[in-house]
């Protein structure tokens, strides 16, 4: 992944005006596009691959006013080690954790491979002053986050005021510096598909090395249909600036069906340059058990009980 | 980075069971042919012989055509509800065997099984089903009751979407009382022949449909049979042409359903990756083998090289192969006469100077394929924009403004389809407007549905096919 620093004018203002005045999308023929990826049948030594690299793209989360150090010492624990009765099982990308529970995190990951990310800016909600944000914001990295989350300002979005969502995502891109920025657009909140393309656009001019789907906190979560509009934004961005931006879905995506469907969707829109946890990203909590379960079907032919998998 | 490739995934082709020969269906029994002679039919991805079917002459055309008069007087007896009653078995029977008819579809015309199991076999249900709908409300359907069927009606149809133009020629032709003798095409006879076990099961009385295979012989015993009252035809503009002739000066009804050469429209202000996979969808379906396919692009100069780039990446992505692999999205060549034509009007268009982008994919070893294929840099004068390739070659011409574009897209003897993309309302209205084509597409391409009536202006025939317009094609007035 290509390192921008904020300084570099990725593009002028003007010029991310207008895409973003330019989002079409017909409604009708994107959905009959992702639906027809749906079908595609992946089965044997192709599922089998598409399961590792799921586990190997998980971000594993848990963003509950309950959490405690020890329940994301749990996680932490599962996260380096899915399943320790098989160690073909890779470790997953990252954990995700509030501010506040950083630290432990950090420490728990220890030489793993197994990144911290923390979610920012007043997750979920965003609604606080931009000096908030920065704090927020300030306090993960500075308490050894490798990744952070944020939301982008709804408020100002829907209201019309792009030029306020990309000053602030810039300006946090700035305190993130080479730590990487994952730009939450919660499209359950945006709505319509030519908003969540503004919205995806807008994230990516102002520096976000990836853009992510939901805070997984409302109903509407991720959507394949949200991740087509996005890689298609990151698709235009990067033939227009040369960067190749990552894409975070997470929300709702709870079985390893639905799963592959999004990796389906990313290896024939995208290509295998984004089939890499540097450039796609699953944020769940629920989903890796499943994929862990499903492992277990293709080599044993059978279903396992949900006690054979460690709590996480 | 990793280079994941997706398993096979093969539908089981055990549910078939192909015959080792074939007879024809005639009078509601399998008779073996008079001529004693048969060809061969092969499946075009393996080139494997798959079965033998009757290579009719006079004296089996004659008894299928007697057969049909004689089913005619009990058809035209029976109710308009009893009609419309087995009309809705066959519909019933189809879907309940529609695995079975999907994997002989694409075994025997090499069509990818995710579009003949999710397209042709749920379009030829829904046909039977919408004429069924039809068979007992043709009273009350027009202002007028002297509307008679025309009674025994020869139907010739191509190898494209075999059972789909089976249906799209027996739903109607029986829901309006007449009786039929139909010829599937030469190469892709088997599932025709299936059909007619579906009849039989039906308890279709005899006589009503009979199926009758063979050659371009064949095909012209039937059009010139004296008893004959109607000819249906799907085919070649060519084949068309020559069947006008010989019912020229003879009381036959005719309808007629033959080439195309669809401009597809992109404005500047279309949903651009939505146009990119409706033009895709336009011209590689079922390799191409699409009357109505959207063979000629027609950008927009302003959008022309981004529009390119996004198009030739998509067609990258496009899996040619085995067509009973559920993840292959274009199948087969139909046959070898079609791959060699194919060929040759892309050498022509190397030739005049067009600019060729195939896409890299592997090819099988046996079999006929061809990859997809993009021109542009083309002219409105070469054959490749001017003839009806049929296959998975796309033309791209460029328009500066409006008028221009409805001028390129009419500047061609054939007017069956067309597609505009812009998010524009107001000029999608306009073009449509404009337009010399049976089917205008506004932000999509080849859609279906039997309600809708199908068909062409000029050279792509007259006639219509679907839709309350599909039953007048087999309506005539009568005093």
């Amino acid at each position: 992944m290509k390192n921008m620093k904020t300084s570099d004018v990725l593009m002028q203002w003007s010029n991310v005006l207008e895409m973003v005045y330019e989002s079409r999308i017909d409604s009708v023929g994107l959905n009959e596009r992702v639906n027809s990826l749906a079908t595609r049948s992946i089965k044997k030594d192709s599922k089998l691959e598409a399961l590792k690299m799921i586990v190997t793209m998980c971000d594993l989360t848990t963003l509950e006013g309950e959490d405690t150090e020890g329940k994301v010492s749990q996680m932490v624990a599962k996260a380096i080690k899915p399943n320790p009765l098989d160690t073909s099982v890779p470790s997953v990308a990252a954990v995700c954790v509030y501010p506040s529970l950083v630290s432990v995190a950090k420490e728990k990951v220890q030489n793993s491979n197994v990144k911290v990310a923390a979610v920012s800016s007043y997750f979920p909600s965003g609604q606080v002053p931009m000096e908030s944000k920065l704090l927020d914001t300030k306090y993960a990295i500075d308490s050894g986050a490798d990744e952070i989350d944020i939301v982008i300002n709804r408020k100002a979005f829907l209201e019309g005021d792009y030029r306020k969502v990309y000053d602030e995502i810039v300006a946090l891109k700035e305190v993130c510096q080479d730590v990487h920025l994952k730009t939450i657009l919660e499209v359950g909140d945006l709505k319509t598909y030519e908003n969540i393309r503004k919205a995806s656009l807008i994230s990516l001019a102002a520096g976000s090395d990836f853009i992510k789907t939901s805070t997984g906190k409302l109903s509407i979560g991720s959507s394949r249909q949200a991740c087509y509009v996005m890689l298609k934004s990151v698709l235009d961005f990067e033939s227009m600036t040369g960067i190749k931006a990552g894409i975070k879905v997470a929300g709702g995506i709870r079985d390893a069906k639905d799963a592959i469907r999004y990796l389906v969707m990313i290896n024939e829109e995208m290509g295998s340059d984004w089939l890499n946890p540097e450039l796609f990203r699953f944020g769940a909590s629920s989903l890796l058990d499943d994929v862990l379960k499903q492992i277990k079907k293709l080599q044993t032919g059978a279903y396992q009980a949900g006690y054979y998998f460690p709590r996480g | 980075m990793v280079d994941w490739q997706y398993s096979e995934s093969i539908e089981s082709s055990d549910i078939v069971s192909i015959k080792k020969k074939y007879s024809n269906y005639i009078g509601g029994k399998f008779v073996e042919p008079k001529s004693k002679k048969y060809i061969n039919t092969i499946s075009p991805s393996t080139e494997e012989l798959l079965s033998k079917v009757p290579l009719s002459n006079e004296q089996d055309i004659n008894s299928a055509v007697k057969s049909a008069k004689e089913g005619l007087e009990v058809w035209s007896k029976l109710t308009p509800n009893q009609r419309s009653r087995y009309l809705f078995k066959i519909a019933r029977l189809i879907q309940e065997r529609s695995r079975e008819f999907a994997v002989l579809e694409s075994l025997d015309g090499g069509k990818p099984i995710k579009e003949s199991r999710d397209f042709d076999l749920p379009q030829v249900a829904a046909n039977f089903f919408y004429f069924a709908g039809w068979a007992d409300k043709l009273d009350l359907s027009w202002a007028t009751k002297s509307l008679k069927p025309y009674g025994v009606v020869g139907q010739i149809i191509p190898w494209n979407f075999p059972l789909l133009m089976l249906a799209w020629k027996i739903a109607p032709a029986l829901a309006t009382g007449n009786t039929v003798v139909l010829k599937p095409a030469e190469t892709t006879p088997l599932t025709a022949l299936l059909f007619a076990e579906i009849c039989e099961k039906a308890g279709l009385p005899s006589g009503v449909v009979n199926i009758v295979t063979g050659d371009g012989s064949t095909g012209s015993l039937i059009v010139n049979h004296k008893d004959i009252n109607k000819i249906a035809f799907t085919g070649s503009t060519q084949v068309g042409k020559l069947i006008q002739k010989s019912l020229a000066g003879r009381d036959v009804g005719l309808t007629l359903e033959l080439g195309g050469k669809a401009a597809n429209i992109v404005y500047e202000d279309a949903a651009i990756d939505q146009a990119v996979e409706g033009v895709v969808n336009g011209i590689f379906f079922n390799q191409g083998h699409v009357c109505c396919a959207g063979s000629r692009l027609l950008l927009q100069e302003s959008i022309h090289d981004q529009f390119v780039k996004k198009l030739e990446k998509r067609m990258q992505s496009l899996r040619v192969g085995n067509p009973l692999d559920k993840n292959t999205d274009i199948g087969a060549i139909n046959s070898k006469e079609q791959l060699d034509k194919i060929t040759s009007l892309v050498n022509e268009g190397v030739d005049d100077g067009g600019e060729l982008f195939q896409t890299e994919c592997e090819l099988p070893g046996n079999g006929f394929w061809f990859r997809p294929t993009l021109f542009t840099n083309v002219q409105p004068s070469y054959s490749i924009a001017r003839e009806e390739i049929f296959g998975p070659v796309l033309t791209t011409l460029t328009f500066r403004t409006p008028e221009e574009a409805v001028e390129i897209a009419n500047n061609t003897e054939y007017g069956l389809s067309a597609g505009v993309w812009t998010e524009k309302g107001s000029k999608i209205l306009w073009t449509a407007d404009r337009l010399d084509a049976g089917v205008v597409w506004a932000n999509t391409f080849n859609k279906f549905d039997p309600s809708s009536p199908f068909g062409g202006y000029k050279e792509s025939g007259f006639g219509r096919e679907g839709g309350r317009h599909g039953l007048l094609s087999y309506l005539k007035a009568s005093s």
